[in-house]
Parts: C-alpha cells; structure tokens; sequence
C-alpha cells in the first residue's frame, strides 16, 4: 500500500481529553498526525489483510472506563466486546484475542480477578479465544487501576463488500436497539449527578447479529458500524463525509428508552451522541432492508431493532433529523467531550 | 415520557403552527425578542422556525450566561486557577470559553486545578474534603443559578468552611431587558420572557415593559408547544393593540416567584453599582456581589482579583448577536474560524448560545430544505 505522502495538519498545541472523545477532536488527530506519520489514512474500525488466500481482519482497542463495574458489565467484558464489534462490523467472524493489561500498583488482586473472570466469560460467550497478551505494572496514581488495551483477529465473510464507496442513495439505516444506555449508565454509575434510573449498559457481542445478516442478506450489506464514543451521529457523520451522501433519519423512529431521554432531557445531551457498547448500524440496500430487519430481530435481544432513516443525495455530508411534526435539524458530530471517559 | 411528550404532540404543533400562521397579519413585520438561551435552543432544537410565517422574526436575546460574560472575567478566573494552592470549580458551561490565556479545559491541561462540578454544593464538598486546598466557585447564571450560589454560601458560613470562597459573576436579568429596550436600534413587537429566571422572580417584575415600554411579555416553558402557544398569546396581544404580562408556563411559575429562594438571595447578595455585560456594555445593578458579610468567602476579597479590562477579538461581532442587532451566521467569523469545536466567542459555547445553537441545528437547513 504505497501512496502519496499526505501532509501532516495537526495544528493543536497539546493533547486534551477532547482528543480522546471519538468526535471532531479525535478525527483530527487520527486524519492530521497519526495516518500521516504511520502512513495509513484509514479510519475503519479493522483492517482488512490477504494472507493466502484468506482474509483477515485485523482491530486493537483499549479501555480505560472509570468506574471500573458498572450496571450490566465491567471493564472486562467492555474490553472484549469492544474488540469483537470492531471485528463484527467488518464482516468479521471474532477468532482470537490478545488482552494487555496494565495495573496500577494498590489495585486489589480481587478486583484483578473478577476482571479476568470478566474477560474469560465475555470471550466464551463471543466465541473467541484469548490467546495471549501483556502484562505491565505502573506505580501508584498513574492509572485508574486497570487499563485493558485488546487485539483482535477476526475471518472476513467473503459473502460480504463493505465500503463506505458502496453506499447509494435509497439505501436504508438499520440500527440494531434503543441507543445511549451505555453512556448514560456509566454517567450515572459515577455517581456525581444525583440522578438515578434503573439502566444498564448495553454491552454485548453484535457477532450474532452480523451472522445472521450475512446469512440472509449478505448482497445487501454496504456498511456497518458500531457506534461507540460519539455515538450514533458521529458514526454516521463519518460515513456521510466518505461517501458524499446524506443521510436523513426519522426522529420519532429511533428507539431510545425513557430514562435515556430523561437523562439526556436533564442534562442537555442528545442520545445521538452517547455511547453504545452492543448496537450496530448498518446500511443495506433498500430491496433487502425489511429482509435485514427482521433477520436481526429474529436474533435473542434484537427485537428492538428498527429501520430509522435512508441515504440520500443532498446536502452532500450531512447528516440530519426529521421530526413528526416536518421540522429538521442537522446533527453533527460530537464536539469536545461533555462526559467524562466512558469505554 | 410525561411532561415531555404531551407539549410533542405533532397534530397540537400543526395546529398550534397553523393559528400562528392565520394571526400573522401579512402586512406586517412582528420582531418578538426570546430574552432567554434555553428558549433560543429549543427554537434551533426542534425547528420551529420552519414552522413560523416568514414576518414572524424570533430576535434572541441575551439570556446565555456565558455569553454575557466579559473576556475580563473570564481571564480572571483564569489567573486565580493559576495559584497553585487555588482549585478553580466551575460548571461545564465554563470549561469552554475563551479567555486571553485559552480556555479553563486547555489550562487544566496544562496543570491548572480546574474541575467540573454539576452545583456549587459539589464545590464546597470538595473544599470540606481537601481542607488544605482553596476552593474557589466560580459563578455564573441569572437568578436561575444565583439562589443555589446563595445557599451554599450560607450553608460555608453556618459550617464555618474557611477554604470555600466564590468568585461571583451573577446577573440579573431585569436591567438587561431594559438596556435592550432603551438601545436606539432594536425595534421589538414583544418578548417570550425566561422560564426558569421567572420560576424565581416570577412574572411581577416585567410588568415595566408593557407599562413604560407598551411590549406584551409571555413568560415561557420550554417544549415545542409552550414556546408555540406563548407566540399566540403575543400575536394576540400586538394584534390588538395590548401590552400586559402573561404566564404560559403556569405549571412551573407562580406570579410571585418563589419567596425562599427570593430570600436566601437577598440575604447573601446585593446589587453591583454597575457590571460590564459582554455586547451590551455597563449596565448599572445588574450584577450580584456578596454582602460584607460574607467577605471571608468572597474570592474577590480573599485573592488579588486583576480586574483588567479585555477587549473581544475585533472580527468577531458577539455584541451584534447578543443584542439581536446581526443574526449568527451575518457575522463574518461564524462557521469559519468560530466554531463550537474552536469557539473565538462565547456564543459559539454554550449551547443556550445563539451561535452554537443555530450552528448546531439549522446552519445547513437551507441545504436540507433544497433536498
């Protein structure tokens, strides 16, 4: 893969926590420094190798989630599962993965050992192996007790093409449940907002999801995403910048549960900017969609999922929202970081 | 979702959007002010703009907190961060707003003690918690935000907290209204007046506007069709000549405010001689300070607060916005090098900012209308 050098535009001075925040920030410094330096300007959630006639698929993710538990899951499983949708959305069936650990010094050997339990049943239950890893230790106060950093390697479908270059106008957004409880869950797990609902984070294997849609409409497929940090919009702001399209969503048709909306009501959020662990998004052809939907909802824990918007034309890049009542409104990327680190 | 998703009705809206557009006499040009930024947000939220007639004009007014907040102050602020016994607490709103040295987030990167906190209680806990640091709150807001500023000082001095100080920047809102009123290029039909400022003044105090100044005032809430049915209740009113204030946000606000939350601060704060608004100059008692009393947890007692005087940055016309004078995008640096990621003006920040609302919402709608 040789191609032109492309100039290096990253202009911040210092590195902030918006950097981190997988919103406008961190696709400058992943676009203006680091594909740059390293030469690769892909910004897909896995890479995608020919080896000998195979085609793998290639990811790496880290977590550095506080507070380490939260409602519905741990930094553990958070760790694998992250790892698995990267795969997933590539069209990848998860194989291997190797898990770096790095501790801090006073993390308490119980808490270590409910994580790697963490690890080990989230990866059963993904049907992944964890293969190997690393272990490094950082003296007190440098670290929020355990940082997890995974790789994975996943076997391309061949039945798929996934390309943001594919995506036609008409084409149809699927998203696979209600979006935010993540976020939401772990803003509130920290405990600094006085507020309480009975949420959980969403995290959870979309593999089987993804299986079942290569199944039976694997033609249809164009690309997938999981929206994680930035959430539903950024992810979908990224895919209407790469492919000049639009994409127009119907309000009322995105599921999102009631405490989501409450909290993101009180605290002046848009549930399409917080973060998911176990959703996807896919654009599949329009011929396929209802086809899409239903092998999806036919899936354990997928009978929320809906069709919430299509492709279209204009204004090329956008991405925005029509409400019941006929107004829109454009939705943009996250901006800087109004939560703190949440995956 | 209750109390949320009956003001969301989409037949009530088009109804409601429907008698607005049947009132709006089309010889004429109705320019109704919305003082407050939560209103300006839910305008740009939820589109309701593309529901009005075309001579229906929605001024936005001053009523963001951080944009009214002078540079000055904000580099004020700034430098009391850079005491290294100093942790600054301020509200998320704050973390992005430019002053001369960068904004609090960037000098928090840099080392400062700056922290995000969600009420002035939080700050004080966290003074009681690390008894051998300066905390120091910095406060913004109308009387929406000033009467939990007024409890935490007097619960600071009930406890005796000695390390809890805050630096005050409270305004109210009264005085701005009536600078708006008496500057020579603003021609208003009305005003949506604030929702939550008017759950603790109540609507009493704008009954000048309608008696010296001839403006009907519409009290406020803040869902599609609050903000739609007090644009009825306005039209009626210029319609026919009359000029009284109204409450549409009966459910929230009493006419008489609410007296505790009147009390506490009348018994912490008292009037400023005159505070410099950003856009809007000095205006004479419009801002909060702490009374003698309450000196030993006054910042600006306790530390060297420089109190220069800042200049905004020449191109950037917050003033014009501000006082509704240019819509956001008439002004030369919106969208270019003023942005809600990159913001040269506060209005580019908070999101009850008019910049960073109609950036965030609508600054392609033309675009998606042509669709």
């Amino acid at each position: 893969m040789t191609k032109s050098p492309v100039p290096i535009r990253f202009k911040d001075t210092q590195i902030e926590l918006a950097h981190g925040s997988g919103g406008k920030a961190s696709r400058r410094l992943v676009e203006g420094l680091i594909a740059p330096i390293l030469g690769n300007p892909s910004l897909d959630d896995a890479a995608l190798l020919s080896l000998g006639g195979a085609s793998l698929a290639l990811t790496a993710d880290s977590f550095v989630v506080k507070p380490l538990r939260f409602p519905g899951g741990s930094i553990g499983e958070l760790a694998v599962n992250g790892t698995v949708n990267d795969l997933a959305v590539s069209g990848a069936r998860p194989i291997a993965l190797l898990s770096t650990l790095i501790l801090e010094a006073g993390l308490s050997a119980q808490v270590l050992q409910a994580e790697l339990q963490a690890i080990g049943q989230a990866a059963r239950r993904a049907g992944v192996q964890v293969v190997g890893g690393d272990t490094k230790v950082v003296e007190h106060g440098k670290a929020d007790g355990l940082f997890i950093s995974t790789s994975g390697i996943g076997l391309v479908d061949a039945r798929v093409n996934l390309a943001a270059s594919s995506v036609r106008p008409g084409d149809k957004v699927l998203l696979s449940g209600p979006i935010g409880d993540h976020g939401i869950t772990i803003l509130l797990a920290r405990g600094e907002l006085d507020l309480e609902a009975s949420l959980k984070s969403d995290t959870r294997s979309v593999w089987p999801f993804v299986e079942a849609l290569i199944e039976t409409v694997a033609p249809g497929l164009r690309w997938m995403r999981d929206p994680t940090r930035g959430g539903v919009a950024t992810a979908l702001n990224e895919l209407a910048r790469e492919a000049q399209l639009a994409l127009r969503l119907y309000e009322e048709h995105i599921p999102v549960r009631d405490e989501v909306r409450g909290a993101c009501e009180i605290l002046g959020l848009d549930p399409l900017h917080i973060a998911n662990e176990g959703q996807f998004i896919a654009i599949v052809g329009p011929e396929y969609a209802e086809a899409a939907l239903e092998a999806v909802r036919r899936v354990a824990g997928g009978q929320e999922a809906r069709l919430i918007g299509e492709v279209v034309e204009t204004p090329a890049g956008v991405v925005y929202t029509v409400s019941s009542y006929g107004s829109s409104r454009v939705v943009d990327m996250l901006v800087g970081d109004p939560l703190p680190r949440i995956c | 979702m209750k109390y949320v998703d009956e003001f969301r009705d989409p037949k009530l809206i088009e109804k409601a959007a429907e008698e607005i557009r049947r009132l709006a006499d089309p010889k004429r040009h109705y320019r109704i002010m919305e003082v407050c930024g939560g209103h300006t947000h839910s305008i740009y939220r939820f589109g309701l703009q593309d529901l009005l007639p075309e001579n229906l004009e929605l001024v936005h007014g001053p009523g963001c907190p951080v944009c009214v907040l002078p540079m000055g102050r904000v580099d004020d602020g700034l430098k009391l961060a850079q005491d290294p016994q100093i942790t600054l607490t301020a509200f998320g709103d704050m973390m992005r707003v430019p002053g001369q040295m960068g904004t609090p987030l960037e000098m928090k990167a840099k080392g400062a003690d700056i922290r995000m906190v969600y009420s002035p209680l939080d700050a004080l806990k966290l003074a009681q918690k690390n008894p051998e640091r300066q905390v120091v709150f910095f406060a913004i807001g109308f009387e929406t935000t000033a009467p939990s500023t007024a409890l935490t000082l007097k619960r600071a001095r009930q406890m005796g907290i000695p390390n809890f100080s805050v630096f005050c920047n409270h305004v109210t809102i009264i005085p701005a209204m009536r600078a708006i009123l008496d500057s020579p290029d603003m021609r208003l039909d009305g005003f949506v007046g604030p929702g939550h400022v008017s759950t603790v003044i109540g609507c009493r105090p704008y009954e000048f506007v309608a008696r010296e100044y001839g403006r009907p005032v519409v009290v406020s809430g803040f869902e599609p069709l609050d903000l739609l049915q007090s644009l009825l209740m306005l039209l009626r009113q210029i319609n026919q000549g009359q000029a009284r204030v109204e409450n549409q946000y009966e459910r929230v606000v009493p006419w008489e405010g609410n007296p505790a939350a009147l009390a506490a601060l009348a018994e912490v704060f008292e009037l400023r001689p005159y505070f410099e608004w950003r856009g809007l100059g000095f205006i004479s008692q419009s801002a909060l300070k702490l009374r003698p009393e309450y000196a030993p947890w006054d910042a600006e007692a306790r530390f060297e607060v420089a109190g220069v005087r800042v200049t905004d940055p020449k191109a950037a016309q917050c003033g014009e916005v501000l006082k509704g004078v240019l819509k956001p995008p008439q002004c030369k640096l919106f969208g270019k090098e003023c942005t809600p990621e990159k913001p040269v003006g506060a209005l580019m920040v908070s999101s009850e900012g008019a910049c960073a609302a109609y950036y965030n919402y609508v600054h392609c709608a033309e675009l998606v209308s042509g669709d």
